[in-house]
């Protein structure tokens, strides 16, 4: 097959993995701070679409242009869902700690059974149209359409917070505490840290950039139903792992190495394989290489 | 959408006519079985309506071979351990024959029963090909077209009508689309004017199909055939507009729903969706739609038609075949003729009817409109 | 007084909370046709409403809690307030649990009824029992793994699906019956459960959880898309019911036969994890669930250990599967999707991990419920998750808890030196 195929392909391959990343952001930050897989955070990434998409009709009925929309949209839905964020952790997350490991785990699977639910409930058990918002590029049409503008919305914005995500961790104050308190909370707690902002803190980012993740990619898709959050939920986790979970740049190289697999497996192989390889590079990095691409492998402390 | 109403009420029909002698001296019982209340209401109830509208019509021009006809209802809520359990209620009730069951899952599930008991169902909306195709059902009979017809009608479509020389077929791998896609590739090649060149699954859910989509356009294919739902329908046909892919999409009779026309929105225009050939200008089905708005005070609901075509069906067989006896009905029902809502039916060896036609739908300003008659 | 006008400030700032924090996609519906959005203000006055109340409880409960004695000992984790009561009534059953005659005559009248119930009840009851029988058994089966070894197996429905599969093909290619195809559904997901196992032998807690899970949704892929052997996704149908000395049933007759093979099954299922449970592989289970350090300092090898845990445990849900088969004659793959896994780790969970009566009473309760309800079957997915939450909140030990067996110097039973030295009967 000719070049400019291989081209397309790793060009879908991109933007199903900076989707991919954008939503494992949020995921390995919070299993970085305190060790949890929050799998409610597909959950809150559909609520974030869902959120995004009351803000935009209602502003659509009053006649805001659309770029604004996106905007405003994205805004808010990050902002209640960092709510929502910051609400699941004290209800569901804190008065667990200190109990096994497991104990947390079913709880969030809980979670994200009861947020699903509730969306259905709430809204509807039906898809529903997401207004196209994102901005078209003129310039992009110049590589002959091998990138569109939401795809380039999406690899940009994921590449930014990525960065944003970084420097945040490793210069401020508070990013500091977050690092403290992911090596050893009691030990942060007792040179002063308080541990239970640093963790309402964490779930607030990682629900706002589920919730941006879930504005962009509505808009990309066109659609938001309720059941969204579990195949995206699954295949972010699948990218933080394959990165290292709790590592942010690898958040970012796992989802665009599973997003440019997934990618030339169907454009090469076939579409029928496409999940399993998916759920198969999950299950041999976590045997072979627990600690991912770019995470540290840790010795367990007795 | 598989459908089970039929199935119901050729099951209670069958349950019908296995009652002992001394029962039917009085009445002949008439099984109607289906969704008659839960989530799936909807699609059970105006069965069920139907029955009764044909059964009064029957009754007061005198009854069939001299009997009152009586409808006994079951409700099996469209699940499949529900419905063993309204298939045992009327076979044991001792009726002729079932009409129903509404959703093809307690048809499945049903059938063995009414095949051991000899009592003939009949659904006004199975349409799993299986049902009929298996050979494992022989009294089992339907008024709907199956899954099947739609595959073939769009295929003869894209062969006659499009004249595309290669189509590429995604599908969704469940059970509805990739029987759909099989169908239509099956029968794009025993038709021979169009090459199948690329025949694949897409991961419903994923949030971008564009690969999938470079890839029909890198196989060079002049129409794309979904088979699927349209969820995924819509994401994939955004993507190829976005890509600037302008080749027509032919789908299943689930494209066929104005829910698609609203979640693609622009993106749907011109879509083909294959659906039951439209009847409602037929003169018997005007008639019953406007009993049904006497009677019930609102308009007949879905699967109606094929509903009074089966109970039709049921009732003039015990006529046509003088008495009860399974296998006298059994040749009744294929050999006679009715006139039905949905037109003049029989039924051939395998229990599907003949001259139940399917159409192909075009989405122009957000309408279906029809645009090519099938036939059978 | 004042303490009180506190309290019920802060109950009105949390239902406010919740009233603004739902009010979004709570409150306000979309309408997709009209692309509108529809205000429901009862909604969000209910929320708050329920909010208020809600948040009076949850206090009152910590204050009880934090003012609550300072031990916590395995029983003693009897949380004060709520569970008091509860546990008031275990403790009485229990007492009269330990006469023997009392637990022979419940047992003996609930076995009779169950034997009794394809004769006195309709079909369709028979079919719901049988159906609750065999989430016994599966819950029984995952609770080995998780409940007395604590390793967390997120993909539980895919050892269920071997069996089902194991039976659907052997009799769809070789005609193989059920009773051959019962021991070897159940040893095919025994060997499945250990292939898994040792490669993630190394594994612990979530990584183990999102490996089995990940396994789960492979296994069902699978089956899905191989279409050539499994048959896709229109799944294996006309699996025969199993035989009974060749002898022909009819339909009711058959369905009968499953519900007591099912029943069967699931009695043995009761008593060999019972013993499991007790014998020294149980004991060196719940010390791996307790601590994998320390146990394996004591001696226990662990790798024997956790494969132990893997093959006993995937091998219940293969017989289940098998059973499953023969009870529905058709199997497809959306029957064993990651929900299914979610619906048997919660009966676990709910029943108390590691307690198996507590887990028997959950899986009949939550697959008996929703027949029974069906009118509220919209929000059963809701309450589950929610109940979920709860129990981890309020009653982590579950339904049921697991009682530890403890050394009573004067009770040590007569049956062998093997229980004496580990410890008497509780």
């Amino acid at each position: 097959m000719d070049f400019f195929y291989f081209l397309e392909i790793f060009f879908s391959g991109l933007t199903r993995g900076s989707i991919y990343a954008l939503i494992a952001l949020g995921y390995t930050m919070v299993y970085g701070i305190i060790g949890l897989i929050n799998f409610a955070h597909g959950e809150i990434y559909m609520l974030g679409a869902f959120t995004a998409l009351i803000v935009a009709t209602l502003l659509g009925m009053s006649g805001f242009p659309a770029g604004g929309i996106l905007i405003v949209a994205a805004l808010v839905a990050m902002l209640w869902c960092a709510a929502y964020g910051y609400t699941m952790e004290k209800v569901a997350y804190k008065p667990l700690r200190g109990e096994s490991r497991l104990a947390p785990l079913i709880s969030a699977i809980g979670m994200s059974t009861f947020l699903q639910n509730y969306v259905q409930l709430a809204q509807t058990s039906n898809y529903v149209p997401f207004p196209r918002l994102m901005p078209r590029f003129a310039f992009l049409s110049a590589f002959g359409g091998v990138m569109r503008s939401s795809d380039f919305v999406i690899l940009v914005v994921s590449a930014l917070v990525m960065i944003g995500l970084a420097l945040y961790i490793r210069h401020t104050r508070m990013g500091k505490a977050m690092r403290a308190t992911a090596q050893n909370r009691k030990m942060a707690m007792l040179v002063g840290i308080d541990a239970d902002k640093v963790i309402s803190l964490t779930f607030i980012i990682g629900s706002a950039l589920a919730a941006l993740g879930g504005t962009l990619i509505a808009s990309h898709t066109g659609q938001v139903g309720f059941g969204i959050g579990f195949l995206a939920g699954m295949k972010a986790f699948t990218a933080a792992v394959l990165g290292g979970i709790g590592s942010i740049p690898g958040a970012m190289l796992g989802g665009l190495v599973l997003g440019l697999a997934e990618s030339f497996t169907t454009g090469y192989l076939s579409g029928d394989y496409e999940d399993v390889l998916a759920f198969a590079l999950l299950v041999l990095i976590l045997i072979f290489r627990p600690a991912g691409l770019l995470g540290k492998a840790t010795v367990q402390k007795v | 959408m598989s459908k089970c109403w039929m199935q119901t009420l050729a099951c209670g029909v069958a349950a019908l006519m296995s009652v002992a002698p001394a029962f039917a001296a009085d009445t002949i019982k008439l099984g109607v079985a289906g969704a008659h209340s839960g989530e799936l209401a909807s699609y059970g109830q105006p069965s069920l309506n139907a029955a009764i509208l044909v059964v009064d019509e029957f009754n007061a021009r005198g009854g069939v071979l001299g009997r009152q006809v009586e409808i006994l209802a079951q409700d099996d809520q469209c699940k499949a351990e529900i419905a063993t359990n309204a298939a045992t209620r009327l076979i044991s009730d001792g009726v002729v024959a079932v009409m129903g069951h509404i959703c093809s899952g307690p048809c499945k599930a049903s059938l063995p029963l009414y095949t051991d008991a000899k009592l003939i169902s009949m659904s006004p909306s199975a349409t799993t090909p299986a049902l009929t195709q298996s050979g494992q059902n022989p009294y089992f009979f339907r008024t709907i077209a199956n899954d099947n017809d739609s595959a073939i009608v769009g295929a003869r479509f894209i062969a006659e009508k499009l004249g595309a020389s290669r189509v590429a077929i995604l599908h969704d791998n469940s059970e509805y689309g990739r029987g759909y896609a099989e169908k239509a590739r099956e029968e794009l090649q025993s038709l021979g004017k169009a090459e199948v060149v690329l025949f694949e699954a897409v991961t419903p859910g994923a949030t971008d199909y564009s690969s999938a989509v470079r890839k029909v356009r890198q196989a060079g294919a002049g129409v794309l055939m979904w088979g699927g739902y349209y969820p995924e329908a819509s994401k994939i046909l955004s993507n190829m507009h976005s890509l600037e892919i302008d080749i027509p999409m032919v789908g299943p009779d689930g494209l066929k729903d104005m829910g698609f026309v609203e979640l693609a929105g622009q993106d749907a225009e011109g879509v083909y969706a294959s659906g039951p050939t439209d009847t409602s200008s037929n003169p018997l089905s005007v008639r019953y739609a406007e009993l049904h708005q006497k009677k019930f005070g609102t308009a007949p609901g879905a699967f109606f038609d094929n509903a009074v075509a089966a109970t039709i069906a049921l009732l003039s067989a015990v006529e046509n075949a003088g008495d009860t006896s399974i296998d006298k009905l059994d040749e009744a029902l294929r050999t006679h003729e009715v006139d039905t809502p949905i037109g003049r039916i029989k039924f051939n060896e395998q229990g599907d009817a003949i001259g139940v036609g399917m159409s192909i739908y075009q989405i122009q300003n957000g309408q279906y409109t029809e645009v090519f008659k099938g036939g059978n | 007084m004042n303490a009180v006008m506190k309290t019920l400030l802060r109950a009105v700032m949390i239902s406010v909370w919740f009233m603004a924090l739902t009010f979004p996609v709570l409150s306000l519906k979309v309408n997709a046709t009209k692309r509108t959005v529809d205000v429901l203000w009862e909604r969000a006055a209910g929320m708050g409403l329920a909010m208020f109340a809600l948040s009076l409880l949850w206090m009152w409960y910590f204050r009880h809690k934090e003012r609550g004695r300072g031990d916590s000992g395995p029983l003693a984790s009897v949380r004060a307030g709520m569970g008091r009561g509860w546990h008031a009534l275990l403790r009485r059953l229990d007492s009269l649990g330990r006469r023997r005659g009392v637990t022979g005559l419940c047992a003996g009248v609930l076995l009779a009824a169950a034997v009794f119930l394809p004769v006195a009840g309709s079909m369709y009851q028979t079919t719901i029992f049988a159906n609750a029988f065999l989430y016994v058994m599966l819950a029984l089966g995952l609770n080995i793994a998780v409940g007395i070894a604590g390793q967390l197996v997120l993909g539980y429905a895919a050892f269920y699906a071997i069996g089902a599969y194991t039976y659907g093909l052997l009799n769809q290619y070789f005609g193989l019956g059920f009773w051959v195809c019962l021991p070897v559904g159940g040893c095919l997901a025994a060997v499945a459960g250990l292939l898994l196992g040792f490669p993630v032998l190394r594994l612990q807690g979530d990584y183990l959880a999102i490996v089995t899970l990940g396994f789960g949704e492979i296994v069902r892929l699978l089956l899905n898309n191989w279409m050539d052997i499994t048959g896709g996704s229109q799944g294996v149908a006309n699996i025969p019911r199993p035989s009974l000395f060749g002898i022909t049933l009819s339909s009711d007759q058959s369905m009968a036969y499953v519900y007591y093979l099912t029943l069967a099954a699931m009695i043995v299922t009761i008593v060999v994890v019972a013993r499991i449970k007790d014998s020294r592989v149980g004991l060196a289970l719940r010390a791996l669930r307790d601590d994998e350090i320390a146990s394996e300092a004591m001696g226990i090898d662990l790798r024997m250990v956790k494969l132990q845990a893997f093959a006993l445990g995937s091998c219940w849900a293969g017989f289940a599967g098998v059973l499953l088969a023969a009870r529905i004659n058709f199997i497809s793959p959306p029957s064993f999707t990651f929900m299914e896994s979610a619906m048997i780790l919660s009966m676990v969970v709910l029943g108390g991990m590691g307690s198996i009566s507590g887990v028997v009473v959950a899986a009949l309760v939550l697959t008996l419920a929703p027949e029974y309800l069906r009118a509220l079957s919209a929000y059963r997915m809701l309450v589950f998750g929610a109940l979920m939450v709860l129990m981890m909140i309020f009653r982590p030990q579950g339904l049921i808890p697991s009682r530890k067996r403890i050394y009573h110097p004067r009770g040590v039973s007569a049956d062998g030196a093997a229980t004496s030295a580990q410890g008497g009967r509780a």
